[in-house]
């Protein structure tokens, strides 16, 4: 695991001596011990609730179990789970389709969400509540977002295709109906929902940018694009990685959504990942297999979790 | 924050005026799908699905009243014999030419909802201040492979975790309970809570504890009175998220309720099937929903950063 340096020495030393000085009180406890005790519920929870079910779930993964059928025996069949989830041309249609649905919106959220904030960073009156309105789609749940959209995309009533014809689109879309639209469909309702968190980090990352960077490009008289292309957009990279790493770990394992929208359909075009495992799982009832799923699922996302937090840590420090 | 700026650096009003416009237009349209909810909740339903969408229709609690009731449909002549409604909402269901058969679960739902984001709300933050002290403060050995590992548990996909969940909730009978959903969606806050009040507890300056220690406080007491009353805000902030997050959730109350502990979440879907395309009574739930949220968020937008961060960018 890898060692991710958060408190500064100095603070250490202080707490040397802090525990030294109540130590020699000599009431109550020691440090050390209020410390365990302190972490040991958090601890216990976690590996309860964590570890051990992870532990079961790589159990699980090298057998034939299925939930449905507790009482049926059950056969160590070593790797032969992984090595189907892997060969399965349906498993790598799923991952296709969870690669367009990441790469689209995250694309289009970063873009919106960066032209957003420079545009925001310009102050103009008003502009902190409008942002604070910009904000509130992402707080909403999104599988409640998923069905409210449904309505919005049916295609006569709905008013996504009147608005599509107010500007001059067509408007008889069945934005859910059809295998061409309807991956396009969750990849706009999810930019609609989390435009918003990428333009407040990016938001953040331009206030970090201290002035004297433009104090002394305007001595040099660089024209804007030249302070855009050689002061904001370096300043401001850690936090783009940031909202990058952040959205793709939240939009790899996305399920809430997508399931109220699409529910995977229509036939198994919006299927990602996260849909697809719930299916293995929880209606075909193949645990073993679905565990094997879910094991794969978690390596990639944990291998990008170790790269997120590497790089909180690099942005905390600036 | 840096330093007032001034002249060459403040944009010209021609700039910032085009800032406006771009971002007041895109809030506007981003706005539309609440409002055009907000206002399907007080719809009839011939209305919400009336061809080409009307902007403006005749206001109607039917939506709201369904959202509350079971109906069940009966003949002309048999209504007509009815004696008079007894209260307004009863009026309203006789109008759809139908009576009341009895209250729906949506009351029960967004109650479940409620006891089981408080309830665990509470036992994440409780849990989540007293780590985050302790990682704070104490020499902790392993430290930061711990905070790492306790916040990777949150990157799991919660269908993966629902798995082993789902068996383990079995043997023990905790499958479609609320301590269950409680105790899940504590620990899945619990990393939230941890990062962040580590956060808060960091600014606290040692001196306050240091000075209440050498006045004879023991730690635990320079703890509960000295630090906790300086972390209530971040506490709160930290509740709010949690609360937020719990009410939110998705996946495990579909995948680990079915009736008495199901919340909201995956409740208002099913209320379209419940009397055919009912978009008012789904409107009406979801508004109902959604208001809680929208007001913490508002609550929340100077801390919000710092929320979806981990606590990571503080500003």
């Amino acid at each position: 695991m890898a060692a991710v340096p958060v408190v500064p020495g100095v603070r250490e030393a202080g707490g040397a001596i802090l525990s030294r000085a109540a130590r020699s009180g000599g009431q109550g406890l020691s440090d050390r011990a209020l410390a365990w005790c302190f972490v040991g519920p958090t601890l216990v929870l976690l590996l309860a609730f964590n570890i051990f079910p992870l532990l079961w779930t790589v159990f699980l993964s090298f057998t034939n179990y299925r939930a449905n059928r507790p009482n049926a025996e059950l056969a160590w069949l070593g790797i032969s789970n992984y090595r189907r989830v892997l060969g399965d041309e349906a498993m790598w249609e799923h991952m296709r389709a969870t690669a367009h649905f990441l790469c689209w919106s995250i694309a289009l959220q970063l873009l919106l969400g960066f032209a957003l904030a420079l545009m925001l960073n310009r102050r103009f009156r008003t502009h902190s509540f409008w942002s604070t309105a910009i904000l509130l789609p992402m707080m909403l749940a999104p599988a409640v977002v998923g069905t409210f959209w449904k309505y919005f995309f049916e295609p006569q009533y709905g008013i996504f295709n009147r608005f599509v014809e107010l500007f001059g689109g067509p408007g008889n879309l069945t934005m859910l109906g059809d295998t061409t639209l309807s991956p396009w469909a969750i990849v706009l309702v999810d930019t609609w929902m989390w435009t918003p968190y990428v333009m407040l980090l990016l938001l953040a990352g331009l206030r970090s940018i201290p002035a004297y960077l433009y104090e002394a490009a305007e001595i040099d008289r660089a024209s804007e694009w030249t302070k855009f292309w050689r002061i904001t957009l370096p300043m401001v990279m850690p936090f783009i990685i940031l909202a990058l790493l952040f959205r793709t770990i939240e939009n790899f394992k996305m399920f809430d959504l997508v399931d109220q929208l699409t529910n995977g359909g229509p036939g198994s075009v919006t299927e990602l990942a996260s849909i697809a495992l719930k299916r293995e799982a929880f209606e075909k009832w193949r645990t073993g297999y679905a565990s094997a799923f879910a094991i794969i699922l978690f390596v990639a996302i944990y291998g990008l979790s170790l790269i997120t937090v590497r790089f909180l840590d690099r942005v905390k420090q600036r | 924050m840096r330093a007032a700026v001034h002249s060459p650096l403040e944009p010209t009003a021609r700039a910032k005026w085009f800032a406006g416009v771009v971002v007041i237009g895109y809030a506007l349209i981003t706005l539309i799908p609440l409002v055009w909810i907000f206002m399907t909740g007080f719809r009839t339903p011939s209305d919400a699905i009336a061809y080409p969408p009307k902007l403006i229709a005749q206001p109607s609690l039917v939506g709201y009243v369904n959202l509350f009731t079971t109906r069940s449909r009966v003949g002309a002549e048999e209504l007509a014999a009815l004696p008079p409604p007894a209260t307004w909402y009863e009026g309203v269901v006789r109008e759809q030419q139908m009576i009341l058969a009895g209250p729906s679960r949506f009351a029960d739902r967004y109650a479940n909802s409620l006891a089981i984001g408080f309830g665990s709300t509470l036992l994440s933050v409780v849990l989540g201040t007293l780590a985050a002290y302790a990682f704070s403060r104490f020499r902790v050995p392993g430290k930061d492979d711990l905070l790492f590992f306790i916040l990777s548990t949150r990157m799991m996909p919660p269908v993966a975790v629902a798995i082993p969940i789902y068996l383990m909730y079995r043997h023990l009978g905790l499958n479609d309970t609320h301590l269950g959903l409680i105790l899940l969606y504590t620990v899945v806050n619990l990393s939230l809570a941890v990062w962040l009040l580590k956060g808060f507890m960091d600014e606290i300056p040692r001196e306050y504890e240091e000075a209440a220690m050498v006045d004879g406080y023991t730690r635990w007491q320079a703890f509960v009175k000295v630090v906790l009353p300086q972390a209530s805000t971040g506490i709160a902030t930290t509740a709010i998220f949690c609360l937020i997050f719990a009410w939110n959730e998705y996946a495990f109350a579909l995948l680990l309720t079915s009736g008495t502990a199901q919340t909201s979440p995956p409740f208002i879907p099913t209320i379209i099937g419940e009397g055919g395309l009912d978009w008012p009574a789904m409107a009406a739930g979801t508004t109902l929903f959604l208001l809680p949220v929208l007001f913490f968020t508002v609550l929340l937008r100077k801390h919000l950063l710092r929320g979806i961060t981990f606590g990571a960018i503080r500003k």
